[in-house]
């Protein structure tokens, strides 16, 4: 008899989670020990102060940084048991990263910056240019599929780099803080179009953000404080209230 | 065990994309381009203009001493002689090398500087540390090969204006056109192998930061 793994659904899973830094001959403990499990299909925000070690947290998913001790587990494989090819694999098939600098190769247009990583994954060409034709066209770029980044605007930016977080059908979004170098109209718009790829695709968003208007289309908020969890909460236990000035 | 969860190893950048992702680099940033290509030319120009201009006069004289005295070879060793390259010139030459080599060493450090977050990007997309360093090896052989060719013109024009000066038409009637093509040759090559050895230090040190790191990085 084969018995279903309990855990299915958790698509990641961070146990103990510790990291360090040296600053100098001081060690910086930017996690101090941060345990989280994320479901499939769900939209986090982690918040925090800055400081508190939330983009730490964010590199430590995305693979991008190797923590000091304790696992992080993507679709319940243990990160530290890759190898460079397999973290690469992992990187260009199973996470899509948007980033607060939008980060698009500036030689390349919009079309080649979201075809990049299907090169990596070796789709042919044909293949590559109708995939990122149809996901620029999605993010509201068909008509700006031949231009350089610094043609775009910072909304429009963006957005491409939505589209190619999604190039390879990932199961998981990263993205660090991606309205903070947006103005309120595109932040919001740019929010509406991650929470859309959430629920139309059933890919797992996680955010890093201090923007109230991230947490509305949130399922669960991870407050971080001092390299620590300090709470998690579901939507609905959350009060925000957008456009006015908090007390 | 990681297999088995179908995480998979292979990863591709095939050739043909490659060269068009650096070409395309080198062409946006193109006049910062120009200024590390001129500064290989310059090294190159003068290695071949005291190279060529050398072997240029050296066959001169022992053609024009042929002709003039049937079977004096006494006088073409001479000339042989005096075409050949002074200890003088074998020192410039070193030196321009030398300051070449450090010129792009230097431009690529830059180069590859400030493009940490591109770095960055480029392997959280899914790049191997092999891509990385080969795009940047690729985009630095492109600049030697170009800098290389227009040096070794250029150089090739100021041997050939001096020895008119010396030899006036023999020059040409006595070209030695196979030596000449061989240091051009030698010289592209030469350009080609500085160049990325230049390039390659920097590139590797970029290639093996964690992605996280190369992207903090402020430039």
């Amino acid at each position: 008899m084969i018995m279903p793994e309990l855990a299915d659904d958790v698509v990641v899973k961070v146990e103990n989670l510790v990291k360090e830094y040296k600053m100098g001959s001081t060690i910086v403990r930017a996690l101090r020990g941060i345990t989280l499990e994320i479901k499939r299909g769900e939209y986090i925000s982690i918040m925090g102060p800055s400081g508190s070690g939330k983009t730490t947290l964010f590199n430590m998913i995305g693979a991008l940084d190797k923590p000091t001790s304790g696992k992080v587990y993507i679709e319940g494989q243990d990160m530290s048991e890759l190898d460079t090819f397999e973290l690469a694999w992992l990187r260009c098939h199973k996470i899509g990263y948007i980033f607060q600098t939008f980060n698009l190769i500036p030689v390349m247009t919009a079309l080649e910056n979201v075809m990049l990583p299907m090169i990596f994954a070796g789709l042919s060409k044909s293949e590559r240019i109708e995939k990122a034709s149809k996901l620029l066209e999605m993010v509201g770029l068909g008509h700006r599929l031949h231009h350089k980044p610094y043609e775009l605007s910072g909304g429009q930016q963006q957005r491409v780099a939505i589209a190619r977080a999604l190039a390879n059908d990932p199961a998981i979004i990263l993205a660090d803080e991606p309205t903070a170098n947006l103005d309120l109209k595109t932040g919001r718009e740019i929010i509406t179009l991650i929470k859309k790829m959430n629920e139309e695709r059933g890919v797992t968003v996680i955010t890093n953000t201090h923007d109230l208007k991230m947490i509305d289309v949130s399922n669960r908020i991870v407050f971080i404080r001092d390299g620590l969890v300090e709470q998690i909460k579901n939507r609905d236990e959350v009060e925000v209230v957008v456009g006015t000035v908090e007390e | 065990m990681a297999q088995e969860r179908g995480i998979k190893r292979q990863i591709q950048l095939p050739l043909t994309e490659a060269i068009k992702i650096s070409f395309e680099s080198l062409r946006i940033r193109f006049w910062r381009s120009l200024i590390t290509t001129a500064g290989i030319s310059l090294g190159i120009a003068f290695l071949v203009s005291v190279v060529a201009s050398a072997t240029i006069s050296a066959n001169v004289e022992a053609n024009r001493g042929a002709r003039e005295a049937e079977i004096d070879i006494l006088a073409a060793q001479e000339a042989k002689e005096a075409g050949s390259i002074s200890p003088q010139s074998i020192w410039l030459i070193s030196m321009s090398l030398i300051v070449c080599v450090v010129g792009i060493a230097n431009s690529m450090l830059m180069a590859v500087t400030e493009r940490f977050r591109e770095i960055g990007t480029m392997k959280c997309l899914g790049a191997l540390d092999r891509f990385i360093v080969e795009l940047f090896l690729l985009e630095s052989g492109f600049q030697g090969l170009a800098g290389a060719f227009i040096g070794a013109l250029i150089g090739l024009l100021t041997a050939v204006l001096v020895n008119l000066k010396n030899y006036g038409l023999d020059t040409f009637v006595f070209f030695p056109g196979l030596k000449i093509l061989a240091i051009i040759a030698a010289a592209c090559l030469l350009g080609v192998i500085l160049s990325v050895i230049g390039a390659a230090g920097p590139a590797y040190k970029a290639a093996k930061m964690p992605p996280a790191e190369a992207m903090r990085v402020e430039v």
